[in-house]
């Protein structure tokens, strides 16, 4: 944890994530501030623009300049949504931060209620995390208890009533417009944009979403400035970042780092690679982003624009670290083991392009791998990614293609010789369950 | 007005249209499956995607919304390489089976794989098997076929009204299917089979019996309901294989009812009668054409020669075209003669007193989706006019209001301001409160003489006065079952005054496809005997014109009885078992799809057809056996050489001008107190006419199911009945057992037991009270 950490900090105690330990924590008092100084709508999005606040959700969209997208004068209906159906592998950090500290999200999603003119809010929690929907749920009755969640919340004329809504475990219901269709009681299924959710979301009325994190950072920001928060990181970056670090090392965990650290550093956090062998890839922002080979990874440090010009995302944070023993043919037939399986089905490329790519790679993982598949599998990749109507296609697509442009040789190891580049014993020894 | 540039060529698109739009104006095709101009955007196929000046992604053009001085290329290198690598994703597990699929040469997916294919696939695993479903009795389905388009989907929410088709599973796995094994219902089902872009679903009665290119395509007008939709009815060796719409943006769009679409099946049943016959003895003998009617004629002149012509009559069915209707009545005439009517279902003629003109819509089709405000009256608005009620269901989507006053609240599949259900003695009363209701909101007098028959306001009739006196634009129409309501005169009455009193339009559906036409052709009595009278008084003769009496008839016990007390019965018919039993001489005629004629629709248009098929044996086109009966009759005015010049000596009149839906003052008949138990009659959508009711797979779909006694809850406790038990009903004696099901939208003190069916058809008349017990 760094020192600068603000998301997960403090919460050594019993109950800390109830309401009496966070309001001790310094909790709630952005939004009392906002209502004692009645801090305007319009002020508070020119200090998230000023924070540098990018979404933590993966696309890292500047959150200011969404909220400033909602149309606050539209008369009726408008939503706050908070994307918390986490189904990206590798990533676990807003299921901690709702375990640990529910409030803070709640804080935020207030204060982006207030700050959009919205009066209600939805919470979609990833259905195979029920646990953490039931710790938001009590979290919430806290809340409204204390009357922080209601009409005419603390004593002001603002109203603002927040719901959970748990998934059943979809990966796409955490593509926005699909988690509006899913909270609509629909299929899960991506919306066709335009028209964005700003202008026709859920409901059909304008809507915004943001990831947890996003909205847990919000508080911060209103208690201490645009300007502090953007120091937290570096310019463009502002604040510090849930990582989510699994895989081959020695310490598996939530790491709240400033952005901008360089990734070494954050190995080190984790107690570095396992068994102290060599790093041989890392995905830095979850499974749908581009596979980055240890010797350029090492070099990078972890911020929105760092990752971007080694070619591949901090998207959500989920740092995906491989040693020396991953064979990474195999890594790669179940990541798009993942993208089939969870495709909607909706779009033909996506629907039809995930199974021929996982059936390929499989083939290849197999020892039946043909000369022409390894750019079979790029023209595919090629041929899915920005066809389709949302961004999973891609994600299918983008692993394909990093694997195969940085890793191209163990592919063809594979299919000349029948199996693995990676000798078995080292891919067992990597692969062995530490305990305690 | 936005400006767009397609492949180099300008276009002006009005704001909020997609480039799909500007293309298709500008004549550029782009490919695509998913989209359809009918149907929302899905944006799922991908096949449409092209090429955006300064966007690095190639996008779909039918959801793209055009941007003022956007540059689109539909053909560059960008845009083929999308649509491309679309094509290859579809057909990697297309099953490719084109030689076998009756989709195999009007298949898009076929076409457009021939220019966005490959020639050989690189897709070398196993391809994907969707078990195919049972949808009932009218599309046949191919489900590995299948894209996943969802225009079928598409179609029943949104132009059918009820989404029986849906896409379950997800990814790969996706499959369209209904729900838990139930079929697809709809009266318009049959468009899905137009609508899907592949083999996945085809028609069933068509299915394996000829490939499109070897049939050819004529045009052709359906003889069913009051729209007169254009029809392409497809041929092979002299047989109707297959009936498809033609587009008429103005009719039926791009849509038929199943109606429409399958009835063809009956042109070629066992049924049909293919040469003369005469009756001698009690039997059945087949003849020659000049003995049979030579026999017909001498028949006639003898009735003449004994009881005068006073004593014959003509029954002509509704669903004729204009000239069989025509030369019928001047048959008659000719005879000396005035009992003519087409009118069968009618059971009240006193409105034709005050009638000004011939009866019609009183607005072109189209205008009907323009409607803000509708009330229909005594109307199964849905069965009776599948393609009308889409287009109200347009309007309702619009935001039209309609309220419905019938005599069951049926599910119509659209949203309704009101779907009201009133005893048929009530009707009359009701709708008099509604005109004093809406008077007394517009501080309008209303004539006394309705106000003096007004039941009470009711709470729900004070809101349908509420929501027709609003609104731009409104209309009243009035349904079949007024027009065979037996105060049929006092509610078209009531129903001028209330569209009098709320500026709207008054127009009827119309039952059949010739219910103007029979107008037209002065098919109707002007001093002579009505349909009913013409069977109360019984004649000594009676000429059918394609009728079938036993089910064709407003009281089909009276027909029975009156057919079979006349002396001589001559039948020009189609389908032999429909008048065997009380004919002498059965004269065979030519369906639809075997003659010329015309039929003038509910909106008054006239629309004429040719034959497109030679008629079966030694059937004849009616207008020729008439014409040629006429001459053996030596009677004047039948020299006519085709059935165009019988066309236009029977508009010589002018059509348009003749149309008028206003009625003078009627003696209104106050509605009866009845305390027994009424009879709603609805005509079922498979049994209004001969020719629907022979063909054989509308005959297995769940319209055409038995009819059974459908009533309300309460009068299930009345009556001491039991849903899905059976009852016994009687009417004047004659008996029938039917099964009690169990219908919320009938009115109290009811029962509905639908007519045209031969289970019903003992009861008798439409209307009128009925004894029920238990079994």
């Amino acid at each position: 944890m760094s020192d600068k950490a603000y998301l997960l900090t403090g919460l050594n105690g019993d109950k800390t994530w109830g309401l009496a330990d966070y309001i001790k924590r310094g909790g709630y008092e952005a939004l009392k501030k906002i209502l004692r100084e009645q801090i305007t709508p319009d002020a508070i999005i020119a200090e998230l623009k000023k924070s540098a606040l990018r979404g933590r959700g993966g696309a890292g969209f500047p959150t200011g300049l969404k909220w400033s997208f909602m149309p606050r004068q539209f008369p009726g209906a408008k939503y706050v949504c908070c994307n918390s159906d986490e189904g990206e592998p590798g990533t676990f950090k807003d299921r901690d931060l709702l375990r640990f500290n529910p409030h803070i999200v709640i804080e935020g999603m207030i204060i982006a209620g207030y700050a959009m003119g919205c009066e209600r809010g939805y919470n979609y929690i990833h259905g195979e995390i029920f646990e953490i929907y039931e710790r938001f749920e009590a979290a919430l009755a806290e809340a409204r208890e204390a009357g922080l969640l209601g009409k005419n919340i603390l004593g002001s004329n603002f109203s603002f009533e927040l719901f959970a809504h748990h998934g059943y475990g979809a990966y796409i219901c955490g593509e926005e417009t699909a988690l509006l269709e899913s909270i609509e009681g629909k299929k899960g299924q991506p919306r066709f944009k335009p028209p964005f959710p700003a202008s026709y979301g859920l409901y059909g009325k304008p809507t915004t979403i943001n990831n947890t994190e996003t909205f847990a950072s919000v508080p911060y920001i209103i208690l201490n400035g645009g300007e502090a928060f953007l120091n937290l990181g570096k310019p463009n970056n502002g604040g510090t970042k849930l990582f989510s670090v699994s895989g081959h090392v020695e310490r598996p965990g939530n790491y709240e780092v400033p952005l901008g650290t360089p990734f070494p550093e954050l190995l080190e956090m984790a107690g570095g690679v396992r068994g102290g062998r060599k790093l041989k890839a890392v995905i830095p922002g979850g499974s749908s982003a581009p596979v980055l080979p240890a010797s350029i990874i090492m070099d990078s440090t972890l911020d929105y624009d760092c990752i971007a010009k080694a070619g591949s995302m901090l998207g959500s944070g989920a740092v995906i670290v491989m040693d020396e023993s991953t064979c990474m043919v195999k890594a790669l037939e179940r990541l798009s083991f993942f993208y089939h399986e969870e495709s909607c089905g909706q779009c033909t490329p996506c629907r039809e392009g995930t199974g021929w790519l996982y059936r390929v790679i499989h083939r290849i993982e197999h020892g039946q791998g043909r000369q022409e598949d390894i750019d079979l599998l790029d023209s595919v990749s090629e041929n899915i990614m920005g066809r389709t109507i949302c961004a999973l296609g891609d994600a299918a697509a983008m692993p394909v293609k990093s694997f195969i442009k940085h890793f191209r040789d163990e592919f063809q190891y594979h299919i000349d010789n029948k199996r693995c580049l990676v000798p078995l014993e080292l891919q067992r020894e990597g692969s062995k369950i530490y305990v305690g | 007005m936005l400006e767009i540039e397609i492949d180099g060529k300008k276009v002006k698109v009005p704001d909020g249209g997609t480039v799909m739009d500007a293309a298709n104006k500008a004549g550029t095709y782009i490919p695509h499956f998913c989209y359809h101009k009918k149907l929302s955007i899905a944006a799922s196929c991908r096949m449409c995607l092209v090429e955006v000046e300064k966007v690095p992604k190639p996008l779909p053009a039918c959801a793209t919304p055009v941007t003022n001085g956007m540059k689109v290329f539909t053909h560059s290198e960008k845009s083929v390489k999308a649509q491309k690598g679309v094509m290859e994703f579809l057909l990697i597990n297309h099953p490719l089976d084109c030689p076998i699929c009756d989709q195999g040469g009007e298949c898009q997916l076929q076409d457009l794989a021939v220019g966005y294919g490959g020639s050989a696939s690189r897709y070398a695993e196993e391809k994907r098997v969707v078990v195919n479903k049972n949808l009932g009795p009218l599309i046949s389905t191919d489900m590995t076929r299948c894209i996943h388009c969802t225009r079928c989907v598409r179609f029943g929410q949104e132009i059918a009204g009820i989404m029986e088709l849906g896409v379950a599973n997800r990814g790969e796995r996706s499959e369209i299917m209904t729900f838990v094994d139930r079929t697809v219902d709809s009266e318009l089902s049959g468009n899905a089979i137009d609508l899907c872009p592949v083999g996945a679903l085809t028609s069933k009665p068509f299915r394996f019996s000829a490939r499109t290119w070897e049939m050819s395509r004529r045009r052709s007008i359906s003889p069913h309901d009051s729209l007169g939709s254009n029809l392409v009815v497809q041929i092979k060796h002299d047989r109707v294989k297959r009936v498809l719409p033609l587009e008429n943006e103005s009719l039926n769009e791009c849509w038929l009812s199943d109606k429409d679409r399958f009835s063809y099946e009956a042109l070629n049943s066992e049924d049909r009668l293919t040469r003369p016959m005469v009756k001698q003895g009690g039997q059945w003998i087949e003849t020659d054409w000049q003995t049979a009617l030579e026999y017909a004629a001498k028949a006639l002149k003898g009735v003449i020669g004994e009881h005068g012509a006073a004593a014959i009559g003509a029954l002509v069915s509704p669903h004729t075209t204009l000239e069989e209707q025509y030369l019928s009545q001047v048959l008659i005439r000719g005879l000396g003669s005035d009992n003519v009517d087409f009118r069968l279902r009618q059971s009240d003629f006193s409105a034709d007193e005050t009638r000004v003109g011939i009866p019609s819509l009183g607005m072109p089709v189209a205008e009907i989706n323009e409607l803000d405000r509708v009330l229909v009256i005594g109307s199964f608005l849905r069965k009776d006019h599948p393609l009308l009620a889409q287009r109200l269901r347009q309007a309702a989507k619009r935001g039209c209001q309609i309220n419905l006053i019938g005599h069951s609240a049926d599910d119509q599949l659209m949203k309704l301001q009101a779907n009201l259900a009133v005893a048929p003695s009530l009707l009359v009363g009701e709708l008099a409160a509604l005109a004093v209701a809406i008077a007394e909101q517009k501080n309008l007098a209303v004539d006394a003489s309705i106000a003096a028959l007004a039941s009470e306001v009711s709470a729900e009739i004070k809101a349908v006065a509420t929501s027709l006196i609003s609104g731009e634009s409104r209309a009243v129409f009035i349904g079949n079952a007024v027009v065979q309501h037996p105060a049929f005169a006092s509610v078209w009455f009531i129903a001028q005054t209330i569209a009098d009193l709320t500026e709207a339009r008054l127009g009827f559906f119309g039952e059949a496809a010739g219910s103007v036409g029979g107008y037209a052709a002065k098919a109707i009595p002007q001093t002579g005997l009505n349909a009913a009278a013409m069977l109360q008084s019984s004649l000594k003769a009676y000429l059918l014109v394609g009728v079938e009496p036993a089910l064709d008839f407003a009281d089909s016990v009276a027909a029975k009885a009156a057919l079979e007390k006349a002396e001589t019965v001559v039948a020009l018919t189609a389908f032999r078992s429909a008048v065997d039993a009380v004919a002498d001489v059965m004269l065979p005629i030519a369906p639809f799809a075997e003659t010329s004629g015309t039929f003038v629709n509910c909106e008054g248009s006239a629309q004429s057809f040719h034959a497109v098929v030679k008629p079966q044996g030694e059937t004849r086109p009616a207008w020729k056996v008439l014409r040629v009966l006429g001459n053996i009759l030596e009677l004047d005015g039948f020299a006519f050489e085709s059935s165009e010049a019988v066309r236009d000596e029977a508009l010589s009149g002018g059509l348009a001008s003749a149309l008028s839906n206003r009625i003078g003052s009627v003696t209104l008949a106050k509605g009866r107190t009845n305390n027994g138990v009424e009879r709603i009659a609805d005509v079922p959508i498979y049994f209004a006419d001969p020719l629907v009711r022979r063909a054989s797979s509308l005959q297995k779909t769940r319209d055409a199911r038995a009819p059974g006694m459908r009533v309300n809850a309460s009068m299930i406790q009345r009556l001491g009945l039991e849903a899905g038990g059976r009852a016994r009903v009687s009417a004047n004696g004659v008996m029938a057992e039917l099964n009690v099901e169990l219908d919320a939208g009938v009115p109290d003190n009811c029962v509905r037991i639908a007519a045209g069916h031969p289970q019903t058809q003992a009861l008798g008349p439409m209307f009128g009270n009925l004894a029920v017990e238990r079994i």
